[in-house]
């Protein structure tokens, strides 16, 4: 459902050429699918996905465990074939296709690092294969691992090299073949935080010197949001939601995505109605709901929550404060650092504004 | 979000104690080895280290380094006096034949188990599932709870003139492709239970459950992300064969050469049921140490499988068989 609902909105204006490839003009997708499913036994993995990813696009699948992301990149991979469906790459029908004969590479989760060869040769494994000279391919992996920062390592054995390293070496093995789309496994799964927040702006870095298409697959919501270009939400097999990631944060389609990408508050209808925002099933992000100082007034145009808080947690910039209100609405709000401490069972004063109650267009 | 509210009735952790456990003399005991961690690595390792290093390995060194000594051709004797002479009597060509024979049966077996084995472990390492994999170890392991003689004897009627092989290639019309095999020097003779290839045949179905098993333990350990990422970077199945499950099943190859090579190198009792007259290297030994009473010959010729053995893992070493190790 809603495969392009991101790219249709967008203004039809005259945009700046940067974006032209990727809206104004029909081009090939790089990667297309229409009605795909793909079950295992009675599991249905993948159960009718329609995608369309631009080239050049860093493309997200977000997900929790089991949603059907990762099958999905492995269908284009060509490591699973379609129970159902047509998939395209770059205008190509690929059913069928093994993944040898596709244009497209893997960085996997483990990075699947060839124990048995040193990291050059590891590198240079696919020009192996495909009958490159010893000498042409030496060079070009010489210069792929100095393109990930690693110039000088190819004598090394993979188990010598730290996680960090192995990711940069399984990355440089990938785009020495100079694939048509990349394909990342999770690959910041197993990295501390802080090499990932590095890992993360290098690969976008990468990615815009390389002008390539790359198709992230991850379940953490805050790598898919900074990174991406555009984040697919998959749930249960099914894209749930996809656009960029504003859009995706500030305007969730469904419960689900509301709950999954920065767990946003969920009111029903009525309780949106008597905040001021539409009888419609909303999302209210924390960071939106203002807490107000004893005995202040509410400012014009807000909403106004009478509640005693049930939870306070600290994380760091910010506390997340769960409250009740007497007629049983929960909500959870974001203070930030400074903004006066609460007290497990205070009674509060909340303003919620009128805007910032957003409608779910995926739910009745 | 909150653990604070507990329902009525719920177990409060703080509201009984657990009764201490009885001190005994084992549990003080356990304190001791617990805190003296060395103590238990030599109490356990004591009688293995015991029988490993001084009686066996002992006793080998022993009897090996009687190759030193030789024998006085009048009286039979030994003479207890360092010489190489009984290490050069081993490049006597009746003897050198001995040697050499013995190896190339040994290695056609490792060969031919090889060859045998690896499609059986890789089936079973990637393909099977749980049920036809207990089924699989139990097919592999079940001869090896038969008597050896047994197995032997049944072979020798299986290669006889008159055996099965021979019923089943002149029903096929290939009986005389086997008098065709029989009639070429070396491997053939007047019939497959007294040929090399019928000894190479009954060895190779002796040892290679040795074989199948470390194959199969090391395609085990190959990740299915390495040949699906090999794959993935343009090698054909074929290739990623060769450059890939190969090169990470080579240790397990190696180990089972290990044992399919040691084991033919030290037989003499299938030689004697199927086979030529001429001897190898076990049933040399056996004759030396035993009626001809030369234990510095026998000794000189036990050397000659350790010296094989240790050549063979070097080359397999040069040529990077342990790379995935």
């Amino acid at each position: 459902m809603g495969a392009v609902r991101g790219a249709a909105r967008r203004p039809q204006k005259a945009v700046p050429p940067m974006h032209a490839t990727l809206d104004t003009v029909p081009a090939t997708p790089a990667v297309r699918f229409q009605g795909v499913a793909r079950h295992f036994g009675a599991i249905r993995a993948v159960d009718g996905v329609d995608l369309s990813i631009a080239p050049g696009e860093f493309f997200a699948m977000l997900g929790p465990s089991g949603s059907g992301k990762t099958t999905c990149l492995r269908l284009i991979a060509g490591f699973e074939q379609p129970d159902a469906g047509h998939i395209e790459i770059f205008g190509e029908t690929v059913e069928g296709l093994p993944p040898y004969r596709r244009a497209v590479n893997t960085v996997f989760q483990d990075y699947a690092l060839f124990p048995h060869l040193s990291v050059g040769d590891n590198v240079a494994y696919g020009l192996r294969v495909r009958g490159v000279a010893r000498a042409e391919r030496a060079r070009l992996a010489r210069e792929a691992l100095a393109l990930v920062k690693l110039a000088g390592m190819e004598t090394r054995r993979p188990a010598q090299l730290s996680g960090g390293q192995r990711q940069r070496v399984a990355l440089a093995r990938a785009l020495v073949v100079r694939p048509k789309v990349l394909l990342l496994d999770e690959p910041l799964g197993a990295l501390d935080l802080k090499l990932r927040e590095e890992m993360q702006s290098e690969l976008k870095g990468l990615q815009r010197a390389l002008g390539l298409t790359f198709v992230f697959v991850t379940h953490d919501q805050g790598e898919a949001l900074s990174m991406a270009d555009r984040v697919a939400v998959f749930n249960e097999g099914r894209i749930v939601q996809v656009g960029p990631p504003e859009e995706v944060y500030e305007r969730p389609a469904t419960r689900f995505v509301a709950g999954f990408v920065g767990s946003a508050n969920v009111l029903e209808p009525a309780q949106a109605a008597a905040l001021g925002g539409a009888a419609r099933v909303s999302s209210l992000r924390p960071e939106k709901i203002v807490l107000l100082a004893p005995g202040a007034p509410a400012p014009e145009g807000t909403g106004v929550v009478e509640a005693s808080v049930t939870d306070v947690s600290y994380q760091g910039p910010v506390r997340r404060v769960a409250v009740r209100d007497a007629r049983g609405l929960a909500l959870v709000v974001a203070v930030p650092a400074g903004a006066g401490t609460v007290a497990l069972g205070q009674a509060v004063r909340l303003a919620v504004p009128a805007g910032a109650l957003q409608p779910m267009e995926g739910e009745p | 979000m909150s653990f604070g509210a507990t329902s009525p009735g719920a177990m409060n952790p703080a509201g009984f104690d657990l009764p201490a456990p009885r001190e005994g003399i084992g549990r003080r005991l356990s304190d001791a080895l617990t805190r003296h961690g060395r103590l238990l690595t030599l109490l356990l390792l004591t009688p293995p280290l015991l029988w490993l290093g001084l009686i066996y390995l002992g006793s080998l060194f022993v009897f090996l380094a009687q190759s030193i000594f030789s024998i006085d051709p009048f009286s039979g004797m030994i003479v207890r006096e360092p010489t190489t002479a009984t290490l050069i009597e081993l490049f006597r060509p009746a003897n050198f034949d001995i040697v050499r024979r013995t190896v190339l049966v040994a290695a056609a077996v490792t060969a031919l188990c090889a060859v045998l084995a690896f499609p059986i472990a890789y089936y079973a390492a990637r393909y099977a599932g749980p049920k036809v994999k207990a089924g699989f170890y139990l097919a592999v392991m079940m001869p090896l709870w038969s008597s050896y003689l047994v197995k032997v004897y049944g072979w020798k009627l299986l290669l006889a003139k008159e055996g099965a092989i021979g019923w089943f290639a002149g029903r096929l019309g290939l009986g005389g492709a086997l008098d065709a095999w029989l009639a070429l020097p070396v491997v053939g003779g007047p019939s497959l239970s007294v040929s090399y290839t019928g000894m190479v045949l009954t060895f190779t179905y002796l040892w290679l459950p040795f074989m199948i098993l470390p194959i199969q333990a090391a395609l085990e350990r190959v990740p299915p992300h390495l040949i699906e990422a090999a794959g993935d970077l343009g090698a054909s199945p074929g290739l990623v064969f060769r450059t890939v499950i190969l090169p990470l099943a080579m240790p397990g190859v190696v180990a089972g050469a290990i044992f399919t090579f040691s084991l033919t190198l030290g037989d003499y009792i299938v030689p004697q049921i199927i086979g030529t007259s001429a001897l190898v290297l076990g049933q040399a030994v056996y004759t030396l140490q035993g009626t001809a009473g030369n234990i510095p010959l026998a000794a000189a010729f036990s050397l000659v499988p350790i010296l094989v053995m240790a050549l063979f893992l070097t080359i397999a070493r040069r040529t990077g068989a342990f790379d995935a190790l």
